[in-house]
């Protein structure tokens, strides 16, 4: 880990939005690029670096959709720059094949999606949290992606910073899922001096550029090669088809075995991707999960519970993917139930009740977006699980 | 089997260098088009102008997108991008954004860059971005067998046209022009000499800088359409060829096997999105802009 750049840093004490915030951790992270196309709720993000990218040497277009707009940012990653793009689900959705190119080139790179109701263009100036599946299925092909989930201004900025360094350390895109209500709520936001915040630097290729092969793995723990910029004078390759170390297409299946593999082991076999923080675990009978601006609702249901005696913990997931399975795993036989709160019609749900099998119950308290929860209706379902 | 043993004869290896050794990737070689196919010419055209224009190639990138001409890029031995279908010049967009110092080619196929691409193409000429786009013209969708494309000339037999295309096909020059290319120009695969002088030009040319290449696609526009081997098609297009210097773009419009103009259309001068904005914030900003001169990356690793 090396110091955060002073030039991207405001430090300070400031009262800013969830969007805000999060355009203030990716630069205090280094971002010094960003293509974008305007959507609600997400646009104050590249507002944002738009006004302060001239003051630090970084460039800011808006391009004429998120199709180019991804395109554009997987590129300036290997121009050598640190990127960000910034959308909502409709361009999510556009952003999607691009994406999966940035997977498959090993592009360290951020996505935020400040959530709104969906499906469609839906409900554009309302929350919503029905993108997590998309956000980890949506682009084709066999892949893992990481992901965050910020609950308020200050997790918007500290979690923009963490999700560039997991970026960076397994060289893939990392999506910021916002949601409408934490995008726009306003708060205060501590940014510390650069030199406390820490950022992983780029994994880069230090021999002769002229040996430099793009995917020739150095046994690097974190399972990826080291990286060169165009301009180097690597003279290199790279490409969306499954490809050799050389990063020349190689068409047969022993190929694809090797590299999709190796694309999907690097985060599906570490557990150490885990960002969790737990409440009243120890003893309870019921636990509720949590992420986004859910957990801060959920806490509401939680303390009606608790004050009528329910011995109810509370997992709020910070990183949501990949999902905590070995956590889960751990407490499946000794609760009753799992209650998991999100703005959506069960999507993290899901993962739980694929965990459980059934050793203990699987609960969704959800809804299909526009508003958040109502804690009483949260209390209600924790209390008829802990029956 | 004959029972005869046969001693055979040495044959004498050749090991003179081929000359385009340092500019491809002979490793990759043989390439993967089919004989007679343009693209060949294209690539050697492209490297002859490459080592024609000032650029340091260490500095220079190639970007495709996806089609028989998106494989242009793993050949060229330079730091190239081989992307997605229609994302070759926003991608290229993105790595002169990121670091300005590059010269930054984008070599792709009539419907990687004017069907699926068509809306980056307008866009990029009319912010006039730094770049030189070679679009190879075969008049369809190659790749995935011939499938009518925007510059399929009527009434042309596709594999998705069978009875003949009837869609009005683009002019790409008019196009380009229309949407503030500063430099355009069409040339067949037969004009080499001249192909290399403009794709020369196209790359000193600051700003969009726009060549069409008209290339025979052998095996299935040529075939389907009855117009004999790549080479008679190659040959009928040199020799249909007219050229007109300096030809007002709206008449350069292509005709199914009819006489066309080729040329070099546009060469004007025009301040590029870089030029611009950076006048744009210093008028401003003044003394406190900090413009992006470079990668950023290492800025931040110290
Ligand atoms: C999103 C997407 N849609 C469709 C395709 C399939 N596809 C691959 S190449 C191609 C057409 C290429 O035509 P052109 O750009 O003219 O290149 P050519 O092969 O003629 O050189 C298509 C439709 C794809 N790869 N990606
Ligand atoms: S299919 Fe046509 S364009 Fe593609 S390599 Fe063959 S001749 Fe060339
Ligand atoms: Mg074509």
């Amino acid at each position: 880990m090396v110091k955060a750049d002073p030039l991207g840093v405001l430090t300070g004490s400031h009262y800013l939005d969830g969007d805000e915030a999060c355009a203030e951790g990716a630069l205090a992270a280094g971002v010094r690029f960003l293509a974008g196309y305007p959507i609600t709720p997400s646009t104050e993000v590249a507002e944002r670096c738009a006004a302060r990218f001239p003051f630090m040497g970084g460039t800011f277009i808006q391009m004429e959709d998120e199709l180019a707009s991804m395109a554009a940012v997987v590129a300036g990653v290997w121009g050598g720059s640190k990127c960000l793009s910034v959308t909502s689900g409709p361009g999510f959705s556009l952003m999607m094949e691009n994406i999966g190119l940035g997977i498959m080139m090993e592009t360290p790179l951020v996505v935020v999606n400040v959530q709104r109701g969906g499906p469609s263009t839906g409900l554009p100036t309302m929350p919503g949290q029905a993108d997590m599946m998309q956000a980890r299925w949506g682009s084709h092909g066999d892949y893992e992606v990481i992901a965050v989930a910020p609950n308020s201004p200050q997790e918007a900025f500290d979690l923009t910073v963490e999700a560039f360094n997991l970026s960076e350390r397994f060289r893939t895109p990392v999506f910021v899922m916002l949601d409408e209500c934490v995008g726009h709520m306003t708060e205060k936001v501590v940014i510390p001096p650069a030199d406390e915040i820490e950022v992983e630097p780029r994994y880069m290729y230090t021999g002769d550029p002229k040996e430099y092969l793009p995917y020739k793995l150095d046994g690097n723990e974190y399972n990826v090669p080291p990286m060169l910029h165009a301009g180097q004078g690597a003279r290199f390759h790279t490409t969306g088809l499954t490809h050799d170390e050389r990063g020349y297409p190689d068409m047969t299946p022993a190929c694809q075995d090797v590299l999709v593999n190796r694309l999907v082991d690097k985060i599906r076999k570490r557990d150490d991707i885990v960002h969790l923080e737990e409440d009243g675990i120890e003893g309870a009978d019921v636990i509720v999960l949590s992420y986004g601006i859910s957990t801060r609702v959920a806490y509401g249901g939680i303390r009606i519970a608790r004050e009528r005696g329910v011995k109810v913990g509370h997992i709020a997931m910070k990183i949501v993917w990949p999902f905590p399975e070995k956590r889960i795993l751990e407490l499946v036989d000794s609760v009753k139930g799992i209650l998991t709160v999100e703005m959506n019609l069960g999507q993290m749900a899901l993962e739980t009740e694929r965990l459980a099998q059934g050793r203990c119950k699987t609960v969704l308290a959800g809804h299909a977006g526009g508003t958040v929860h109502d804690p009483k209706v949260i209390a209600k379902a924790i209390e008829e699980l802990a029956k | 089997m004959s029972d005869t043993a046969v001693t055979p004869v040495p044959v004498k290896e050749d090991t003179t260098p081929h000359p385009m050794e340092d500019w491809l990737r002979m490793d990759r070689i043989p390439h993967i088009w089919c004989p007679t196919c343009g693209l060949g010419i294209v690539v050697t055209a492209l490297v002859e102008a490459i080592k024609k224009s000032a650029f340091d190639p260490d500095l220079m990138a190639v970007v495709s997108g996806i089609g028989c001409t998106g494989r242009v890029a793993g050949y060229i031995k330079l730091d190239s991008f081989h992307t997605t279908h229609g994302r070759a010049i926003p991608f290229a967009t993105g790595l002169k954004l990121s670091n300005p110092k590059l010269k930054v080619v984008v070599v792709s196929g009539d419907g990687d860059l004017t069907g699926i691409g068509g809306n980056h193409f307008i866009h990029a000429a009319r912010r006039n971005i730094d770049l030189t786009v070679i679009c190879v013209n075969n008049f369809i969708y190659a790749m995935t067998g011939g499938q009518v494309a925007p510059t399929t000339p009527n009434p042309a037999v596709t594999s998705t046209t069978p009875y003949g295309a009837f869609e009005p096909p683009f002019n790409l020059a008019n196009l380009a022009e229309a949407c503030g290319a500063t430099y355009v120009s069409r040339w067949t695969a037969l004009h080499v000499r001249r192909l290399v002088e403009s794709m020369t030009r196209a790359l000193m040319k600051p700003g969009f800088s726009f060549v069409e290449v008209i290339a025979p696609c052998s095996t299935l526009y040529a075939r389907r359409n009855r117009l004999g081997s790549g080479l008679d098609l190659m040959k009928f297009y040199h020799d249909n060829a007219i050229i007109k210097n300096g030809c007002p773009t709206p008449e350069v419009g292509i005709d199914f096997q009819k006489p066309f103009v080729v040329g070099d259309f546009v060469d004007k001068e025009r301040p590029t999105w870089h030029d611009r904005m950076r006048a744009q914030m210093t008028a401003t900003l003044g003394e406190k802009f900090i413009p992006k001169v470079g990668p950023s990356i290492c800025t931040n690793c110290e």
